[in-house]
């Protein structure tokens, strides 16, 4: 394989400078500083501060730096007059020559200056971050640890504590709100919850502390000015980037038994075509390395991997079949039938299928027992997703209405109308808040799953009939045989043109992005082509979820692990972590215990038995009447009591505000007064 | 490497671009003798059903916890009849002692499971034996109406086993225990006597209305506090240093033995002859803290271990049970087939191990901890065990995690008699329920479990 390192550092040359890579506590500073307008990070700005100063000194203005830190000032007025060493100063020459010693030393321990001023900016925007929200703890412990940040040597610390972590990217590590500790419970369970909060907070302060060790960046795709980037074509892309990601954009001609689908592994490296007349091959795509091909000699609806390379599900013409990575029929399940479409939900080892007769059937590859079969008397499935997020199956119907599907359940969780004509695609992001759908209505339509409200809807002139999420949110839409590609579907401003499009040979029939690479394959009726498309997968991965470079024993190991890990099917709902969720008891039932063990009912209320009467006054209706008015008279009761306790509440009320008001305007002879 | 890929940003036509392009150097180990690198990121985005996946590591933790439950270690056998009594050495760890019913003394070695020393102490029952502070000596009580104090030390070859001291008493005494600190001892027996190790005479004698004492104990902190069970159903707590006795405590069965929790020393459990084993606060007699109920027989002997939060108790239902501290019902069960009625308990004093002396003439070693691996544990392990351990924890009150972490297997008539228990206690309840309902409001009050066993408090 061609290392990308060398060949990148070669054309570094000829590039353009290279921009120093922004770091975060300058986007802070930024986002704080309202003073700044420059937004050319913190160093320009720390180059406009000291112009300023100079020009301040100049008009005789120092009063106004001395009431900053007296350190950080005398320095920088140092550097003011270093820098203006051209310019002829009213200072004697003694003291010249010793500025210039001083600035000799500076030179030689390093560019000091400038960091100061840089601390000087991150103290600054630490102070913003304290107007903003009061009780910022993170920043108060740096400002403690600040005060005593000196070496051995005496000098101050430039940086001293622990670098302040952003609000936004602690929220990305929150899980769940702060939990509030309610007054009135007890001493132990208040420590018990205060030291769980405490642990849930080193816990997220850590995990995004290590996101300063993420060593990959994602990638982009920017066009000149004025330039659409859709217009840049993959050729143009292919020969921008280096050999190892130019050799991403590929085209392989089928043309005899396409169209085609495709299915890449979870970790990305291997790729799953199927033509529709009964073509199969499996192959390691980065390398280009067939691994198998074979013709089953039948229809082939949909071909999916299973939880790991080794294994794959084919839906063929009658049955579904599993075969593994060198093409041996391992399986025929004939108790699924007719399947059309199939998702694999990896952390629960559930193969779902969507058939032609209506059925929605689970099967748990890893014991191959059918979990679920379920009948949804919504006619033929041929548009299938899944919520990565909560592994609810969401399946698109021809009446223009999508349905939500657990195992659990025969009827669907949630139906909700998406279209005015049948639903064509859909498609779920990873985070489980937006689905994508489109119809044949022609419109694209963006929803949030978890309040099912309509976000955004685009007309798209001819309707997209595949629809796929990248890792980072890219959409691909593909209408005809051109494959677009948007971006911030969900976003708040109208998305008008698209990020890429390209036209490929035949009829699109499915797309896929590859996980965690830059790529979009496209299954097309004259082949495969596989696409570069910046800034789609995911940058960073993690080895113990899915890791791409794993070796075969790295894969066993995982494979074991997952196995032991397998969520059970029974687990699936809408909201997965339901699991980790206080279940307080309800009223009816505190009530029902308590009955329980007293024995009798403390607050059931003796019916009212009306007393029979003579002449005619038992007679139904009369007794009917007696009944109400008893049962008015009570609530009369209640209705008296429930007054009773908020007039009383209300004088309470006002007495505490007429103490309090008192007691703004307090003397000294306030004691005698009763 | 963020440099590296940053290069891959290429300026022609003005656009720019960058694409994703890992080189493979970064994430292969270089040879096969490194470690795998594992790059790590914790976007929670990208980790799924972490509240699920976390839940079924619990449970598989809390099924390997079950698996790996064998708590019996090893089975010392060589005394001729029943153990009456055992003591801990109170320097080593390996020593043991022990006193069965035909008046023999055997003095064990833990680590080589063997015997060290044989001791014909007494004739008739060795009812007492206790270590004496300094572990140079020990004290044994018998039905011979005799104390005997041995030599720690076995005698030299060809030399006969003799006492290094012999105390004869006008009665037989039922038990012993040594001062912490000092060369006193107490016994009991008709009376609570006190005796200092250098005269043949009891420096003090307790007695309150009471013909028979079965257990006196020290108090470990407070070292000059005494507490004793009598026949009378009653707990006398005493002050070495006063002539009467403090207090005294009546409950409705006769209690057999008590120990004090050694990290607060206010606290006492006494095994009860029904079936319970209650906690005491010394300060306040009146009601017990808990009540320990598991037993279906009488409780004869109760130890705690030397952290104070759990102890062990052995009854005549031919288990041994480990209760917490302050929970109601114990957390772990020990029986086997062969163990009869199980006379005497002790915890060890490094917390790992448990011992019990049964009827059928054997000592048996257990682990403190069902599940816990003996031995050195890699760093790995040892991470492995903790982590498990959170996780058990944090979905304890899970109905499937519960219910596979409480099982426990019960010999069939235990289990009759343990149902048949719950059905008696669920009658009596139910009646008074019943009474309750049928009388005037307020005349029938409700008594709570604790307040059902302490007939009164005499000061």
């Amino acid at each position: 394989m061609a290392a990308p390192g060398g060949e990148a550092q070669t054309t570094a040359h000829v590039g353009k400078r290279r921009k120093r890579p922004r770091r975060y506590w300058e986007q802070t500073s930024k986002k704080y500083n309202s003073g700044g307008k420059s937004s050319d990070g913190a160093k320009q700005k720390a180059k406009k501060r000291r112009g300023d100063r100079r020009k301040k000194r100049k008009g005789g203005l120092s009063g106004e730096v001395e009431s900053e830190d007296p350190k950080l000032c005398e320095q920088t007025q140092e550097t003011g007059k270093k820098d203006n060493s051209g310019e002829k100063s009213s200072d004697g020459p003694k003291q010249k020559a010793k500025r210039r010693r001083v600035d000799r030393r500076k030179k030689r321990k390093g560019n000091l200056t400038v960091k100061v001023v840089s601390e000087d900016t991150s103290k600054k925007d630490n102070d913003g971050e304290k107007s903003v929200d009061g009780t910022k703890d993170t920043a108060d412990e740096n400002a403690t640890k600040r005060s005593d940040a000196k070496f051995i040597s005496g000098k101050v610390d430039p940086f001293p504590g622990e670098a302040p972590i952003p609000e936004e990217r602690l929220r990305k590590f929150q899980r769940g709100n702060k939990f509030v500790v309610p007054e009135e419970i007890r001493s132990k369970l208040k420590d018990t919850l205060a030291k769980s909060q405490e642990a849930a907070d080193l816990a997220q302060t850590q995990a995004a502390r290590y996101d300063l060790l993420l060593t990959e960046d994602a990638g982009f795709l920017e066009g000149d000015e004025g330039e659409d980037t859709c217009t840049i074509s993959q050729d143009d892309i292919a020969e921008a980037v280096d050999i190892t990601s130019g050799s991403k954009y590929f085209n392989l001609r089928l043309t005899q038994f396409g169209p085609y689908r495709l299915d890449y592994s979870r970790t990305g490296r291997h790729l799953l075509l199927a033509g529709r007349r009964g073509h199969v091959t499996c192959i390691e795509w980065q390398t280009k390395n067939l691994m198998c091909e074979m013709n089953v000699m039948e229809t082939v609806k949909d071909i999916k991997w299973l939880h790991s390379e080794a294994m794959f599900a084919v839906a063929q013409k009658k049955w579904l079949y599993i075969y593994d990575s060198n093409g041996t029929e391992l399986h025929c399940i004939k108790k699924f039938n007719d399947v059309l479409r199939m998702q694999f939900l990896p952390y629960h080892f559930l193969l779902a299928t969507a058939s032609a007769t209506g059925f929605l059937q689970y099967l748990d590859v890893s014991v191959g027992k059918e979990v679920a079969a379920i009948n949804t008397k919504l006619g033929r499935l041929d548009v299938m997703a899944q919520n990565p997020y909560n592994a609810v199956i969401h399946l698109g119907h021809p009446n223009g209405t999508v349905s939500l599907w657990s195992p659990n359940q025969k009827e669907p969780l949630v139906k909700m109308l998406c279209h005015r004509g049948g639903v064509r695609s859909l498609t779920v992001d990873r985070t489980g808040t937006y689905m994508v759908t489109s119809g044949l209505d022609r419109k694209l339509k963006v929803y949030d799953i978890r309040a099912f409200k309509p976000l955004n809807s685009y007309f798209l002139p001819a309707g997209a009939s595949c629809l796929s999420l990248s890792q980072r949110g890219l959409l691909s839409a593909s209408t005809g045989d051109i494959v677009q590609v948007y971006r911030d579907v969900w976003g708040s401003g109208p998305m008008t043109k698209p990020y890429m499009a390209h036209r490929v040979r035949g009829t699109v029939w499915g797309v896929g992005y590859c996980p965690f690479e830059d790529v979009l394959g496209v299954g097309h009726a004259e082949g495969f082509t596989s696409m570069i498309v910046p800034g789609a997968g995911e940058p960073n991965f993690d080895a113990l979820d899915m890791n791409p470079y794993r070796s075969t024993k790295q894969r066993q190991e995982w494979e074991v692990k997952a196995l032991l890990e397998k969520v059970q099917p029974e687990l699936i709902s809408l909201d997965p972590g339901l699991l980790g969720k206080v279940d307080k008891a309800t009223f009816e039932q505190k009530h029902k215990e308590r009955v329980e063990t007293l024995g009798y009912d403390p607050l059931a209320v003796e019916k009212f038995k009306p007393r029979m009467r003579k002449r005619g006054r038992s007679a139904a209706g009369a007794v009917e009447k007696r009944k109400k008015k008893v049962a008015h008279e009570d609530q009369r009761d209640v209705i008296r009591k429930s007054v009773k306790e908020r007039m009383e509440k209300e004088k309470e009320k006002k007495r505490k505000d007429s103490a309090k008001e008192q007691l703004g305007e307090k003397t000294a002879l306030d004691r005698f007064k009763k | 490497m963020r440099i590296l890929s940053l290069r891959a940003l290429i300026t022609s036509r003005g656009m720019k671009v960058k694409v994703l392009c890992r080189n493979p150097d970064d994430y292969v180990r270089e040879t096969t003798r490194d470690i795998q690198r594992v790059p790590r990121n914790y976007d929670p985005t990208i980790h799924p059903f972490e509240v699920s996946r976390e839940y079924t590591r619990a449970l598989n933790a809390t099924k390997l916890e079950r698996i790996f439950a064998k708590p019996f270690v090893a089975s010392l056998d060589g005394h001729r009849d029943g153990i009456n009594c055992l003591a801990k050495h109170a320097k080593t760890l390996s020593v043991v002692l022990s006193g069965a019913c035909d008046g023999e003394v055997k003095i064990w070695n833990l680590s080589k499971r063997e015997c060290m020393r044989t001791i014909q102490a007494h004739e008739g029952f060795v009812r007492g034996i206790c270590s004496r502070f300094c572990g140079s000596s020990f004290f044994t009580v018998g039905d011979d109406k005799t104390v005997k104090q041995w030599n720690m030390e076995p005698p030299g070859r060809g030399l006969q086993e003799e006492p290094l001291n012999t105390i004869l008493g006008k009665a037989v005494y039922t038990g012993i225990d040594h001062h912490q600190t000092e060369g006193t001892f107490a016994t009991c027996g008709q009376t609570v006597d006190i005796w200092d190790e250098q005269r043949s005479s009891p420096i003090r004698s307790f007695s309150w209305g009471v013909d028979s004492f079965s257990c006196v104990r020290y108090n470990p902190v407070e070292t000059e506090l005494l507490a004793s069970c009598a026949s009378d159903r009653s707990i006398i707590l005493y002050d070495m240093r006063e002539s009467a006795p403090l207090k005294k405590i009546i409950m409705q069965l006769r209690s057999n033995t008590l120990c004090w929790n050694p990290m607060e020393a206010y606290n006492f459990t006494c095994s009860n002859e029904d079936y319970n084993l209650y906690t005491y606060d010394m300060r306040r007699l009146d009601v017990p803290v808990t009540v320990h109920m598991d037993h279906v027989s009488a409780v004869l002997d109760v130890d705690y271990s030397p952290t104070g939060k759990e102890f062990v108790s052995a009854s005549f239902d031919k288990t041994i049970r480990i209760f917490p501290k302050n929970s109601g019902h114990s957390r772990e069960v020990y029986h086997t087939k062969r163990m009869q009625h199980v006379i005497c308990v002790k915890w060890s004093a490094d917390n790992k191990y448990i011992l019990s002396g049964s009827d059928e003439m054997n000592i048996r070693l257990w682990k403190a901890n069902a599940s816990e691996k003996l031995g050195l544990l890699t760093p790995r392990e040892k991470a492995a065990l903790n982590y498990n351990q959170k996780l058990r924890d944090k979905f304890q009150h899970h109905p499937q995690v519960r219910r596979i972490a409480r099982h426990r297997h019960l010999p069939r008539d235990l289990f009759k008699q343990k149902r048949e228990l719950r059905e008696m206690k669920e009658a009596r309840r139910r009646k008074a329920q019943n009474v309750r309902k049928h009388s005037k409001p307020g005349s029938v009050p409700l008594v709570t479990e604790k307040e059902k066993h302490v007939v009164s408090v005499v000061e």
